[in-house]
């Protein structure tokens, strides 16, 4: 019990960081505490949530994913091209651009395990290409004004005080249940945390190591896919600009979730909180009124020193108390 | 063989002549270049002043990866010494402002090294949080607007000339003449590239592996300062939202197209520049060529993916006729 309580403490260090800073904000502003407040963070963050949950994936596997945020843009300009200009039915025209990101992840992921190039660069260079391509579709910012993406921004459950449960929002739990079970439940979830450890001992083991590859990169891509089509559906628009750096509050967000970044360890429960400190952050801001938008990227920097600082302190305590019964070191 | 190739590098030199001439298939006055009031003028004098910062930032990020490191943070690095040069410019002397803002740098860096070489931190990790908060206070810096200056003395290192060279080019040459003297003409670098090819055999050999790297990063951070001192001299002001925005991954880039391995140890400072300026004669060439400016990305993305297969262990064997394989797999033998 108490094993598998340490083997939680990450995550619940950021829940307790979130749950305080939660508590700190109400305090100072009344109306904070309120269902609104919390169903807007969901709503507001929802697309950053979904990356984030690919993201988890990739880190944990020991990889990285620097394309994600050039998806998101190239998966909104494709949207609102697909579907005003080209007249293809919204929802086919989602199909259509999850089977693109998927093929592009496929893409990246056997680049990387064929030829044994480094993720980082390889990403990079994928990110290069989406967003070069969606720049190549259109420069513009393109209203997207379908019925479809009326009615699905008018859907929601409704709440005592205004407070709504958007579409964004119940795609972004959804996803973030749907990780859980596939990361923590399945054999390929197994596999994704035994790639992390060593890619070398998971071939050993009679893992299909390529297979896992490729397919964590497609996932990853995929996701980003689901993040452009919520952001389209939050801003009922498609623009090459859209979403650039998201990639890093991803990774960010991922590792103030407790997953480390040189993989075999993590929680998709914990990269939700850590976007959620993140939305808290960005509302406490907005709330203030006088503080100035760069404190959010000052507040999260100190925040993921203050988390990788505490990383590296449990993993040489972890280090020391393994090391210490072998008398290897007295 | 009467005539022989330097045994590395000929791929990079031949890529930027072809990217060059191609630059002047698309642009007959490509290589013309006038004289103007001592200063030398020209597209290809415009193809080397433009490459100057990312230049500059290969010098140390090529370092940086020999050490099987990498440095994401050097574009806010250069945002922050950007805004406080331009900040102190009208009020302040010269060397008090190009004091603040290299000290500034080497903060940076210290704080990066110390990171990467004390704590344990992956580097990748350890810099990404000075990329994430160095934007930030860069912004508290210059209040989050677009500080400007008129100081004629600081505006001298971005639109000034020496001797007919552009200021830009000109300190980006003298650094790297300072890198190549301290690197080569030292035993710094075969221990700097003996850390990157094993960290742990070179600390068990004697090779004081925390002390070079934390100088190393110190080394980066100096050069991404100069490099956001030219940037913010060059427009007469410091924005510390766009400043050097990206510019980490073309810096990284660079080096890449400079040979360097990002799983550290052989580097080469001069081809590293090469690389930069192989960079930015593309960023020109389609600017000149008359295609959407938007072309660009995906010529750099192509570029990389080239690069990348190229240098690819698994694909070595079949491409080596290439350039850059050609010459490793034909030197192998007789490395020192």
């Amino acid at each position: 019990m108490i094993r598998s309580l340490s083997r939680l403490s990450p995550v619940l260090a950021t829940a307790a960081v979130f749950l305080a800073g939660f508590v700190v904000c109400s305090l100072i502003y009344p109306n904070f505490a309120s269902l609104r407040v919390v169903m807007n963070l969901l709503t507001d963050n929802a697309f950053l949530v979904i990356v984030a949950v690919g993201m988890t994936f990739v880190i944990i596997s020991g990889g990285i994913d620097l394309s994600v945020g050039s998806v998101i843009g190239f998966t909104t300009v494709f949207l609102a091209l697909a579907i005003e200009r080209w007249g293809v039915p919204p929802l086919a025209a989602f199909v259509l651009i999850l089977v693109i990101c998927a093929a592009f992840g496929a893409g990246m992921g056997a680049i990387i395990q064929y030829f044994e190039l480094p993720p980082f660069i390889v990403t990079l260079a994928g990110m290069f290409l989406a967003r070069g391509v969606s720049f190549l579709l259109s420069t513009e910012s393109l209203p997207i004004t379908a019925d479809l993406y009326a009615h699905l921004s008018d859907h929601a459950f409704r709440f005592d005080g205004g407070a709504r449960l958007t579409v964004p929002a119940m795609i972004m739990l959804v996803v973030v249940v749907g990780g859980m079970v596939l990361l923590h439940l399945t054999r390929f979830g197994a596999n994704v945390y035994a790639l992390g450890g060593s890619r070398t001992a998971t071939g050993l083991m009679g893992i299909n190591v390529a297979r896992t590859t490729v397919l964590i990169y497609t996932l990853s891509s995929v996701l980003a896919g689901l993040a452009g089509i919520v952001f389209s559906l939050y801003t009922s628009s498609g623009y090459s600009l859209s979403a650039v750096g998201v990639e890093l509050d991803a990774i960010a967000a991922v590792v103030i979730g407790g997953t480390l970044l040189s993989g075999g360890y993590g929680f998709i429960f914990g990269s939700f909180l850590g976007v959620m400190i993140q939305g808290l952050i960005q509302t406490y801001i907005s709330f203030d009124g006088m503080l100035s938008s760069w404190w959010a990227k000052i507040a999260t920097g100190l925040l993921l020193f203050a988390f990788i600082a505490f990383q590296q302190l449990t993993l040489h305590l972890a280090r020391r108390s393994r090391r210490a019964p072998a008398g290897v070191h007295p | 063989m009467a005539v022989r190739l330097p045994r590395i590098g000929t791929a990079q030199i031949v890529a930027l002549g072809l990217i060059l001439v191609a630059n002047w298939i698309v642009s007959p006055q490509f290589f013309d270049i006038r004289v103007q009031d001592g200063r030398l003028f020209g597209s290809l004098i415009d193809v080397f002043n433009r490459g100057a910062p990312v230049a500059l930032l290969s010098i140390g990020m090529v370092l940086v990866i020999a050490m099987r490191g990498i440095d994401l943070s050097v574009g806010a690095v250069m945002a922050i010494c950007g805004a406080i040069a331009a900040s102190l410019a009208d009020s302040h002397s010269l060397p008090v402002v190009l004091a603040a803002a290299l000290g500034a740098g080497l903060l940076c860096g210290l704080w990066n090294g110390l990171l990467v070489a004390v704590l344990g931190i992956q580097p990748i990790v350890a810099t990404l949080i000075l990329m994430v908060a160095g934007r930030g206070i860069a912004q508290l810096i210059t209040e989050g607007r677009i500080v400007t200056f008129t100081s004629p003395d600081l505006a001298f290192l971005g639109g000034g000339s020496v001797l007919g060279l552009p200021t830009p080019v000109v300190l980006t040459l003298g650094m790297m003449a300072l890198t190549l003297l301290l690197v080569r003409g030292t035993a710094l670098g075969l221990m700097i590239e003996a850390t990157g090819g094993n960290p742990r055999a070179s600390a068990l050999a004697g090779i004081g592996t925390r002390l070079i790297t934390v100088a190393v990063y110190v080394w980066s951070g100096l050069c991404a300062a100069l490099a956001g001192i030219v940037a913010s001299a060059d427009i007469l002001g410091a924005d510390a939202n766009n400043a050097g925005l990206w510019l980490e991954l073309d810096a990284i880039l660079a080096v890449v197209i400079g040979g360097t391995s990002l799983f550290g140890g052989r580097f080469s400072i001069l081809l590293a520049v090469v690389g930069a300026f192989i960079i930015q004669a593309m960023n020109t060439g389609i600017l000149l060529s008359g295609f959407p400016p938007e072309t660009n990305l995906v010529v750099k993305a192509v570029v990389v993916l080239t690069v990348l297969l190229a240098q690819s262990p698994r694909l070595g064997g079949h491409l080596a006729g290439l350039g850059v394989l050609f010459s490793r797999s034909k030197s192998g033998g007789k490395r020192r």
